[in-house]
């Protein structure tokens, strides 16, 4: 189990009387994307701020490539090497396109306490953050401001910021969220590549993209996780068809 | 290239320098005295700016770190003028009355001020954060009106100006060029700041703190430290103002204070470099010119602060300048 690049075990997360997460147990390999998809209010979002250390769960551990890290903050997780996207864009808006970039590249590098260097002229923080830009296909953009940029645009950023970290995993909540069919297909192609480079888990309501990408789906309801398996398989499981997906999905 | 922001820069510092030149020239030293008043009261303002326009810390406290770089320089000066040992373990120390010195003090210990005052605000913020740095500076000025050794309610008052080796700082042009000399550095420090990693860091913990957690860097940590230095910045300017004046009192730790020096930032324009060279200059020049008219001319400046808040949220320089442009 050591290969394990993330793993939850019997995670319980409540809200007053609304227990948001019951006992989820999850994992995820190297060289794999897990999905995980759910109704809204399934518990979703408590989860993965469980994961990304927002949130303490009430019992359970986290455990980060074989460590456990439920104690640690949001921060220590990233630098341990969780790349991180956020549902509702969270960029510096005032800042350019590459601005943004070349702080992700800067948080993954360290050295932040150096108060006299242009941050824009140091070439190790530029190479890093343009190829993260040229990946997801943003360097057209590199010099408009953030909050210029559409929604899509947005979309992809958060993703190049990710990759600025060079993550041992990625946590991506709901990353085709409002792109128009030509940006799923195109984010849905590159996120298929990605995996090689770190494994993915993806939190997303577009299920063309989950059914073609996922190796693996989990299928939460009500903070249970009800289901894990291949695509093949949730796909004929009852339960989740008479829970989420709906007779259709089965076609 | 130089943008219509760099070039009202450069016109706002050179006309901070040709003013008192030429007062000088026309042996006018009231006029040198004004401009050497603006100049540390910028100072005091750029300070400011690191925490509130780069950082979005909206700290109603530095006063303190002004008013302790003013009792740095009462106290040491305070001891040199009566011969009297401020301390005579491990050594034997009867104050100073070197600028240099001074000013080392001053900086070290509103810079420390800052670090216990900002280890413990910047835990909150929001109005949470305002209302406690405003507690602060208010601990620290009820502290000074009862501290009788230094004067109590009636400050320190100091006979001569201290000296700087090789100039003759009673001289009002040769203060004055102190003064303008520290600004202009601090304000490259600043615009050096504002470019470097830990300035884009700062500015985007501003912006978007999950972001900033999200890359793994601690918003806090760079709080803390932009608090710091902001703070030294300003405690240095405290030092110089009590010396052009010879003279410190709690006046300088009162909120007054604080609200002053943000009333500078936000004239001349929150986050803008210069924003405080023309906010403390607009500031001196209306109260010298409508102070004469009526005692009431802060009726003015708030009508002006309100119209600025309104209208030209970049301040003076937002106005004349325009939006400010993302740094390539």
């Amino acid at each position: 189990m050591a290969d394990v690049v993330l793993k939850t075990t019997g995670l319980n997360k409540s809200f007053g009387a609304l227990q948001a997460s019951r006992d989820v147990s999850l994992d995820l390999r190297p060289g794999e994307i897990h999905a995980l998809i759910g109704p809204n209010g399934a518990g979703k979002s408590t989860l993965i701020k469980q994961i990304a250390g927002n949130l303490t769960p009430d019992s359970g551990t986290v455990e980060l490539l074989g460590k456990d890290v439920t104690a640690l903050d949001t921060v220590a997780r990233a630098r341990m090497g969780l790349g991180r996207t956020f549902q509702i864009s969270a960029l510096a808006m005032e800042y350019t396109v590459l601005q943004n970039a070349v702080l992700g590249a800067l948080g993954g590098r360290g050295r932040v306490f150096r108060f006299f260097r242009n941050v824009m002229k140091d070439p190790e923080l530029l190479e890093r953050a343009r190829d993260a830009l040229e990946r997801v296909g943003l360097m057209d953009d590199a010099n408009r401001r953030t909050a210029d940029l559409s929604h899509g645009q947005r979309r992809q950023l958060e993703v190049a910021v990710a990759l600025t970290l060079k993550p041992r995993l990625f946590l991506m909540d709901e990353p085709m969220a409002g792109l128009g069919t030509a940006g799923s297909k195109a984010l849905t192609g590159f996120l298929d590549g990605l995996r090689q480079e770190a494994p993915i888990l993806l939190v997303e309501h577009d299920m063309d993209a989950v059914f073609a990408l996922a190796d693996r789906i989990s299928v939460l309801v009500y903070g249970q996780i009800i289901a894990t398996g291949t695509a093949d398989e949730i796909r004929a499981n009852a339960e989740v068809r008479r829970a989420y997906l709906g007779e259709d999905a089965a076609a | 290239m130089l943008t219509r922001e760099s070039l009202l820069n450069w016109a706002m510092i050179a006309a901070l320098l040709i003013v008192p030149l030429a007062a000088w020239t026309l042996d006018e030293p009231f006029i040198i005295t004004l401009a050497t008043k603006a100049a540390i009261l910028a100072l005091a303002g750029v300070g400011l700016n690191i925490a509130l326009g780069l950082g979005g810390l909206i700290s109603l406290g530095h006063a303190a770190f002004f008013g302790i770089g003013g009792y740095a320089m009462g106290i040491l000066a305070a001891h040199a003028q009566n011969y009297e040992p401020l301390f005579e373990w491990p050594f034997l120390f009867e104050g100073s009355n070197q600028m240099p010195l001074i000013w080392l003090v001053a900086v070290v210990f509103s810079a420390l001020a800052a670090l216990v005052i900002g280890a413990l605000s910047l835990r909150t913020s929001g109005v949470y954060f305002i209302m406690i740095t405003l507690a602060f500076g208010q601990m620290l000025y009820y502290f000074a009106i009862s501290w009788s050794a230094y004067g109590g309610e009636d400050g320190l008052s100091i006979w001569v100006r201290n000296e700087f080796p090789g100039l003759n700082t009673l001289d009002p042009i040769q203060f004055f060029a102190i003064a303008y000399v520290i600004l202009c550095l601090a304000l490259v420090f600043a615009a050096r700041l504002a470019r470097s990693p830990f300035g884009l860091a700062l500015a985007a913990a501003r912006q978007n703190e999950d972001r900033v957690q999200a890359v793994g860097l601690t918003p806090f940590t760079l709080r803390l430290t932009a608090f710091v230095i902001s703070g030294a910045i300003t405690g240095l300017a405290g030092a110089l103002f009590a010396d052009l004046n010879r003279f410190v009192s709690p006046t300088m730790l009162s909120w007054h204070t604080s609200g002053e020096i943000m009333i500078f930032v936000i004239l001349g324009g929150v986050g803008r470099l210069y924003g405080p060279v023309a906010g403390a200059a607009l500031y001196i020049l209306l109260e010298h010119l409508l102070g004469g008219i009526s005692d009431y001319w802060q009726i003015f400046l708030g009508v002006l602060l309100l119209l600025i808040v309104l209208f030209a949220r970049g301040g003076l320089i937002g106005a004349i300048a325009g939006r400010e442009k993302a740094h390539g």
